[in-house]
């Protein structure tokens, strides 16, 4: 079972990357986590530049998307709502929606940021673009507000935090199984 | 003693759906204006004057196939997990105008409905076979399946309702 991890933020001590590391170490047995470390390499969506071969670093993130089993994406908040660069990414992915490689997949939201709110709000938006890609979004998230308090290197130091995190990830592996085991039956 | 004729609601026998012309369609208001799409592959069987019907999801046909996508997706019918639509009745009343109770269940949910409409006398077609014609319609909330996708227009109003018709026009042939 493969859970493919994607850092809203770019920035190398990134406290949402540090979030799915956390992420990674909580997994129930059986699933892994890769971390898709690319998002700078995303061009910006241009329609005229959506065409076969696509871009290296989307016909990357979409043949990820397709051989993982899950999506885990972390998101910072600005101004409110989902980081720049990962909606335009996030664009590339879902185009042309019919055949986008999220349709179906189960995928979950957490974020941080260093404000006190954990971006609440942008994980809300994310779910909602996620949803609207075809996405099986989970319900619930992890905000992890004060961010910067919140870690020790890339260890959520938060009991609470590690145990909603873990919750998270955990419905998340469960769907995805769900989802195999009704393929193979089917 | 009544000495009027009282008309079998739904006519006795075996019968099967004609699925090239018959046809389940959905129409509700999006914007303002009413937005219509169907199912294509849709199976019925009326059997002893009771009437059983599914249509596939995955053969939802509207204009566009993106939104195709979408009305398959986790937001609105999730085809991957509940992919056929099905409907079942318990009771059937009436004569020219019928009515028909039973049971819809969509997206896995299933809610007791009542189908309004009418059935033409059999005739014989061109291939020397029995067939009727029946066309059923019936009012649903689509949240109440599971079905919740909205949008918000500027003046806060949703775009799209929650009141769903679904229109049945119907052709039964009759087992040779």
């Amino acid at each position: 079972m493969k859970v493919l991890a994607l850092s809203g933020s770019l920035r190398r001590d990134s406290y949402n990357t540090k979030l799915l590391h956390a992420a990674a170490r909580l997994l129930p047995d059986g699933a892994e986590l890769e971390l898709w470390d690319r998002l700078k390499e995303v061009p910006p969506y241009d329609e005229d530049d959506d065409v076969e071969p696509a871009p290296a670093a989307v016909a990357a993130l979409r043949a990820a998307i397709a051989g993982a089993d899950a999506l885990l994406v972390a998101t910072p908040e600005y101004n409110s709502s989902i980081p720049g660069q990962l909606k335009n990414t996030l664009d590339w992915v879902s185009r042309p929606l019919a055949k986008n490689p999220l349709r179906g997949k189960p995928v979950a939201v957490v974020g941080a940021s260093a404000g006190a709110f954990g971006a609440v709000w942008s994980q809300a938006e994310l779910r909602k673009v996620l949803a609207a890609m075809g996405g099986r979004v989970i319900e619930g998230g992890v905000s992890v507000g004060h961010a910067p308090t919140r870690f020790e290197g890339d260890h959520l130091v938060d009991t609470e935090l590690r145990e909603q995190l873990a919750e998270v990830v955990g419905a998340l592996v469960s769907e995805a199984a769900a989802r195999e085991a009704s393929r193979v039956a089917a | 003693m009544s000495t009027t004729e009282i008309r079998q609601a739904l006519p006795t026998g075996t019968w099967h759906l004609d699925p090239v012309h018959s046809s389940l369609g959905f129409e509700l208001t999006y914007m303002g204006g009413v937005f219509r799409g169907q199912f294509r592959e849709v199976e019925a069987t009326l059997e002893d004057a009771q009437l059983t019907g599914s249509a596939q999801v995955a053969s939802v046909d509207v204009k566009d196939e993106n939104l195709a996508a979408h009305l398959q997706s986790p937001e609105f019918f999730d085809v991957e997990r509940y992919p056929e639509l099905r409907f079942a009745s318990t009771d059937v009343e009436g004569g020219e105008e019928l009515t028909i109770r039973g049971e819809i269940t969509i997206k896995g949910v299933t809610h007791p409905v009542e189908l309004t409409g009418r059935a033409t006398e059999p005739l014989t077609d061109a291939y020397g076979r029995e067939r009727f014609g029946l066309t059923l319609e019936t009012k649903l909330d689509r949240t109440a399946f599971g079905l919740n996708w909205n949008l918000p227009l500027p003046s806060g109003e949703p775009a799209l309702s929650n009141e769903v018709t679904l229109v049945a026009e119907l052709f039964f042939v009759k087992e040779a």
